[in-house]
């Protein structure tokens, strides 16, 4: 017998007895339903993170804070003061104190190997931002990390190269700061103001070059150019000791982003000998991603245990077809059909089986999942611009549908063996 | 009696079970079919006869013994060899039809040369041909289940022809059908082996079948008791 024909009469042998087939149909569209919905949420939310992650700064930055000592626990021992470590107390990380960076940290960072190049991560204390005559407005700015990738919703991004003070503002002040849209707000002169050592306060200018979406990581703040840092710092610490300055929670530093793992290890372990920790862009997301797939692979899960179960129904149902048609493969033997032939038809009756239940189920998961995009997108997700909560990809919906069928295949491989098995004069007897 | 040996069984022996439980199903048979012939295996219930038929239809081997085809030994046959001698030599015709009912009559006729993997094309064409043999080809679309007995009989004909075969195995082929009807069926048999000379080996019970035959090889007890030749009339 041919393949195609194999194929062809598995096919039609399938819908001989229409209910029982219909019902092993849908126990193997459950499965193949969920698993298509929790694999979309999984590749949805990673794309999304994904994305963040080059929102939130290059691929080949090492974030480096001098090494904390905690002194919030109750258990923890109360720590010598070290007069070489300057310190800061913060609140904000559980009461821990960190060990800020200075010039000379630094200059140290700089020299150890595989660093190509370490910057400070400065900071400015801006008491509010103002556009033209509109109200004043609280804002935080961060440093612009070079090489990081922000959704913008107009203009473009700002440089670190830029000899004019430059700022990205998210698409949230647009209309407090008195713009009619995203569009029109490029170009125009912000205002920030800064109190300085004196206890003076003052203004700095800076153009706003464009306006980015909202986004789960780093879209809060405003992003500000080095040119606009230097001018706000310089501004900040007026009046104030020259010391005062030297003094950087983190630094950043750049590596070849070519790097093995294992020599990007090897680098964060001189790191950590020299007194610093360090932590990729995608370090410190990657926990949340674990987070995620930890998730999705509890619900993948659950939809293997449903596929599991269909597949027990798969066999049933085959087991009562072969016990159906004991005659009928006791002819095609006497015709001449091998006994490999006879388990290609059942096995691929089983296949079959995964087949449309695969297709429908994932079809069907598709249709819902953009159901559910549209509703959740337009509703409590309305914010998260580029968000695509569940995705489906062509290559995942046919890997589902193999996975399935393989499932299928495996499932009708024991009523196949059963069928191969029979002897044909015990299937013709009739006495 | 210069014809060919189609099929020939030499002392053949058929045992089931083991010790006390052993049952001999033919105690030594011996029997030679000559091409072109048609020959009764008659006998009571439990006689062997359908043991006999299932070894010289080679769908069983002997306990001991030998059967040859055209002078082959069968024992000396691969699977796949024996899987395509039966596909392309003989045709099956059974008391219980075994059509599949749902399917239509085509498909029924069809599935000998869907196993030989002959091409749609050229299996439908030659479906039609088998039909219009055996006068159905008007039913060809018609479910099966729909049909009469002697009409299934006659699709069973048909799909035992289809392949061309050069012997055809019929195990009581009236036995579900009432006088006339079976009559016409032998008829349709008969013709196959005189025009056609097409080897008949018929199964029966039934002595006024097995007097048509050319010679019967009477069974009893998994012996030959009794082979009546009808003379010649040639």
């Amino acid at each position: 017998m041919k393949i195609i024909d194999i194929i062809a009469t598995a096919n039609s042998n399938m819908f001989r007895s229409k209910l029982r087939t219909s019902l092993t149909i849908i126990a193997i569209f459950i499965g193949a339903f969920t698993l298509t919905l929790t694999n979309g949420l999984g590749s949805g939310i990673s794309q999304y993170i994904d994305k963040e992650v080059g929102n939130l700064g290059a691929k080949d930055v090492l974030i480096i804070q001098g090494v904390g000592e905690s002194t919030g626990l109750p258990s923890d021992a109360v720590k010598k003061y070290n007069p070489d470590k300057k310190t800061v107390s913060l609140e904000s990380q559980g009461n821990r104190t960190i060990t800020v960076l200075t010039d000379q940290d630094i200059a140290k960072i700089r020299k150890i190997d595989g660093i190509k190049s370490a910057e400070p991560f400065l900071n400015a204390q801006v008491d509010y931002v103002s556009a033209g005559s509109s109200e004043k407005y609280i804002g935080s700015v961060e440093q612009y990390l070079s090489g990081a990738n922000y959704a913008l919703a107009s203009g473009k991004v700002i440089t670190n190269a830029g000899k004019t003070p430059e700022v990205l503002i998210p698409v949230t002040y647009i209309s407090p700061l008195g713009f009619s849209d995203a569009g029109s707000a490029i170009g125009k002169t912000m205002h920030f103001g800064v109190t300085n050592g004196l206890g003076n306060q003052s203004e700095v200018s800076a153009t706003i070059v464009g306006v980015k979406e909202k986004s789960l990581a780093g879209g809060s703040g405003l992003s500000i150019n080095s040119n606009l840092m230097d001018l706000l710092r310089k501004t900040q610490y007026t009046g104030l000791p020259p010391d005062t300055a030297n003094s950087y929670q983190y630094a950043t530093a750049r590596f070849d982003p070519t790097i093995s793992a294992a020599a990007l290890t090897d680098l964060k372990s001189r790191l950590t000998k020299a007194g610093y920790s360090s932590m990729t862009v995608e370090d410190q997301i990657g926990s949340f991603k674990a987070v995620i797939n930890g998730i999705v692979m509890v619900l993948n899960g659950f939809a293997i245990i449903a596929l599991l179960a269909a597949s027990f129904g798969i066999i049933n149902t085959l087991l009562m077809s072969v016990q159906e048609r004991t005659k009928e493969i006791g002819l095609m033997k006497a015709m001449g059909m091998s006994a490999s032939r006879i388990f290609l038809l059942f096995s691929g009756e089983a296949v079959m089986l995964g087949f449309w239940g695969s297709l429908i189920g994932s079809v069907a998961a598709i249709g819902v999942g953009s159901i559910i995009n549209r509703i959740v997108l337009s509703t409590f997700l309305k914010d998260l611009v580029g968000l695509q909560l569940l995705a489906f990809s062509p290559a995942s919906v046919a890997s589902i549908i193999g996975i399935v069928m393989g499932i299928a295949f495996l499932a009708g491989s024991l009523p196949a063996i059963r069928a191969a098995r029979q002897n044909p004069i015990d299937s013709l007897r009739y006495e | 009696m210069t014809a060919p040996s189609a099929l020939r069984a030499h002392e053949v022996v058929k045992t089931y079970g083991k010790g006390d439980s052993l049952f001999t199903a033919l105690g030594g048979v011996s029997i030679d079919i000559r091409t072109g012939e048609s020959v009764a295996i008659i006998g009571k219930s439990g006689s062997g006869k359908s043991t006999l038929m299932h070894l010289l239809a080679l769908l069983d081997q002997p306990t001991s013994g030998q059967i040859a085809i055209d002078g082959q030994d069968a024992a000396e046959l691969k699977n796949k060899q024996l899987n395509a001698l039966r596909n392309h030599k003989f045709g099956f015709v059974f008391q219980q039809f075994f059509l599949n009912g749902n399917a239509s009559v085509l498909e029924n006729v069809i599935l000998p040369l869907k196993i030989a993997g002959v091409g749609r094309t050229e299996r439908i064409r030659r479906a039609h041909q088998a039909l219009a043999q055996v006068e159905l080809d008007d039913k060809a679309k018609s479910k099966a289940k729909d049909l009469s007995g002697g009409q299934k009989q006659r699709v069973v004909i048909a799909r035992a022809l289809i392949g061309d075969p050069s012997i055809i195995f019929a195990d009581e082929p009236t036995g579900n059908l009432d006088s006339s009807t079976g009559t016409l069926i032998e008829n349709l048999l008969f013709d196959l082996n005189s025009k056609h000379g097409i080897t008949l080996i018929v199964v029966t019970h039934d002595p006024d079948l097995a007097e048509r035959c050319d010679r019967q090889i009477h069974l009893k007890d998994g012996l030959i008791v009794k082979s009546v030749t009808r003379k010649a009339t040639v």
